[in-house]
């Protein structure tokens, strides 16, 4: 009770540029639901289904096509590469890398339509 | 005999999970509220927890079993398991974190704003998760069997003891760290032994795995005139694909992502591990059919994975690989098994049993009361049902719930997050067709069963025709239905799809 209190420390930060204006009137049109905010909803909804769509597309196409080639070829069942039979190994080991590279792709490509977005609500 | 071993083994898992669990309880509530600290989890941590929590039973015993039983047309199993991943990240995964929302219930009335949809949604993720729940404590009951000898309620008392003390606690989901440990316990004990198995195998002038089946090697050929593999195929391949976001305990740990953006970046790291860990199970289903050519009569092809080090190393080091392949094949089931009991523990909980006991006791009773139970409902009902019902296999029984989720909630998922004209009237008749059409499929195979021919396929993997069922009809209601589209359709969708950084505070709450 009768310690004296520790010297008193003014805490500043470093940056004083002017503060980011409290919200972008682009974005208080998104906020707001204005027409215009929807216009730019739905483009940035149409990119990203796009990118998913081409994702999905990508995957059904090689993997969902599989079944197709075995059986369209059925020759391609007793393929053996290094050793192992083709379908073994496609489903065994080489789809684990390609599905993640395939994620690390989409990710990527997804944050930069992001990052357009916010660039458009910025410049308008 | 490598019972004691095994038995050790098994016992310092369910301690560790026990330990750990009451552990982190502490130190996240001395910490900081745990929902803070969660938001601060990196993709790595994050990734490595999704992993413990995801590879189950099915993944550690099942996948091998039907490999070494049926061949190379099951490699595709692991393979949905994974791209349900892919799935769940182009689709809902960051709009999911952005959402706010903790659960699928919480999700389908903040996007639907209708307490029935709501209802609706906490009764499937009960049911999903029963579903989930009980091929985990029939497995427990498979591997305590097999390695100690006991009889077979044990294994399967034990795990629901566990896991209802677990979530009982509330200790479970705080603790992200333990889920990422049990995924690298469970990496570690699949993999050290396969790889000892290969090297033998090899050493031994790797014969070529025998199998009196031709469809064994070849793929898609039908095993018997009936047969329709092309079918099974891509209906297993649409349940687990769409059925991965629907599962009750998956969608839970987004929250814990700090963004959106955290929230992709996770679930790629998610499918590394994921394919890290699914190579391995298939080494163990054709190193079975090297080893054991054909099956032995009363003999359980889902214990293949244990069986395998006393058949080729035998002796002491037969009892030590069977005893870490015990001890993660535990850690398997009790990391899923708390993961899926917390999650129906928690709608349970709070749709039924909080608002019963404030009716009952005009809001006495504490809310750690009415969470114990709940926690013990979640756990009892499917261990009752996993004593009475025959064991139908640790992966078929994980496909059932997979083919639920995928007819129910991905729909409701993707169109959410997409359509802006999804109407309640749409989104509540298309999650009850779903549900009935998928359960209905397999329980008729299932108690009547199994069918010959198209009717069998048709009626034993449904995903293919009920998935697109439940989107037709949820979309023509919708349609139909335009007056019960909800206000505030558009002010969510600014909410899930609007990127960080971007200032829309009126439509996203601080969370």
């Amino acid at each position: 009770m009768t310690t004296t209190p520790p010297r008193r420390v003014r805490v500043t930060s470093a940056r004083r540029g002017p503060t980011r204006p409290a919200a972008t009137s682009l974005a208080r049109d998104l906020d707001e639901q204005t027409g215009l905010g929807d216009v730019y909803l739905e483009g940035l909804m149409r990119a990203q289904f796009r990118l998913a769509a081409i994702v999905l597309g990508l995957a059904v196409a090689s993997i969902g096509g599989l079944p197709v080639l075995l059986i369209a070829i059925p020759s391609v069942r007793h393929l053996t590469l290094l050793g192992i039979p083709f379908p073994w190994l496609v489903l065994g080991v080489l789809v684990y890398p390609v599905t993640w590279l395939l994620a690390g792709w989409y990710t990527r490509q997804a944050e930069r339509v992001e990052s357009d977005f916010r660039a458009a609500l910025d410049h308008r | 005999m490598s019972a004691p071993l095994s038995l050790v083994a098994v016992g310092v898992v369910c301690l560790l999970t026990l330990i750990l669990g009451g552990l982190g309880l502490r130190l996240s509530r001395a910490t900081s509220d745990f929902y803070v600290a969660g938001r601060s989890v990196s993709p790595r941590m994050n990734a490595s927890a999704i992993g413990g929590e995801y590879l189950s039973a099915a993944s550690f015993l099942g996948v091998a079993g039907l490999i070494y039983d049926f061949g190379v047309d099951q490699l595709w199993l692991p393979v949905g398991y994974t791209l349900g991943y892919l799935v769940l990240l182009v689709m809902v995964a960051a709009p999911m974190r952005r959402s706010g929302a903790f659960t699928l219930p919480d999700f389908a009335e903040a996007r639907l704003q209708s307490s029935r949809v709501r209802w609706i949604a906490s009764v499937l993720v009960v049911a999903i998760g029963w579903l989930y729940l009980i091929p985990q404590f029939q497995g427990a009951s498979l591997v305590l069997q097999h390695v100690a000898g006991v009889p077979g309620w044990v294994g399967g008392t034990v795990v629901a003891i566990v896991v209802a003390l677990a979530v009982g606690a509330g200790g479970m989901r705080s603790i992200t760290f333990v889920q990422a440990i049990q995924y690298w316990i469970k990496l570690s004990a699949l993999a050290i032994p396969a790889c000892i198995l290969l090297a033998l195998w090899w050493r031994s002038g790797h014969p070529a795995p025998v199998s009196p089946d031709p469809s064994w090697h070849l793929a898609l050929t039908p095993r018997e005139p009936g047969d329709h593999p092309t079918y099974r195929v891509y209906s297993t391949m649409v349940a687990l694909c769409l059925g991965t976001m629907g599962l009750p305990h998956v969608l839970v740990r987004y929250y814990t992502n700090p963004d959106g953006v955290g929230a992709r970046r996770t679930t790629v790291n998610v499918l590394a591990l994921l394919g890290l860990f699914y190579v391995i199970p298939p080494i163990y289903g054709v190193l079975g059919r090297v080893e054991l050519p054909t099956l032995p009569a009363g003999f359980r092809t889902d214990t293949i994975v244990l069986r395998l080090p006393g058949l080729v190393v035998g002796g002491l080091g037969g009892d030590l690989l069977t005893a870490i392949l015990a001890g993660g094949a535990f850690a398997a089931l009790l990391s899923t098994a708390s993961g899926v009991a917390m999650s129906v523990t928690g709608v349970l909980d709070q749709s039924l049993v909080r608002p019963w006991l404030a009716r009952a006791t005009g809001g006495d009773a504490g809310m750690p009361f009415g969470f114990r139970i709940a926690a013990a409902a979640a756990v009892v009902v499917p261990y009752a049902v996993s004593r009475l019902a025959d064991p139908i296999g640790l992966a078929t029984m994980v496909g059932l719930a997979f083919a639920v989720a995928a007819s129910t909630f991905a729909p409701l998922l993707i169109l959410g997050v997409w359509w802006r004209s999804l109407s309640r009237r749409g989104a509540a008749t298309g999650l009850v067709v779903g549900a009935c059409a998928a359960t209905l499929s397999v329980g008729a195979s299932i108690v009547w069963g199994p069918f010959e021919g198209w009717l069998g396929a048709i009626l034993s993997t449904p995903a293919a025709w009920t998935v697109p069922l439940a989107v037709l009809v949820t979309v023509v209601v919708s349609l139909a239905t335009p007056r019960s589209v909800p206000a505030g359709t558009t002010r969510l969708l600014v909410r899930l799809h609007t990127p960080e950084g971007v200032d829309v505070r009126r439509s996203r709450p601080a969370d």
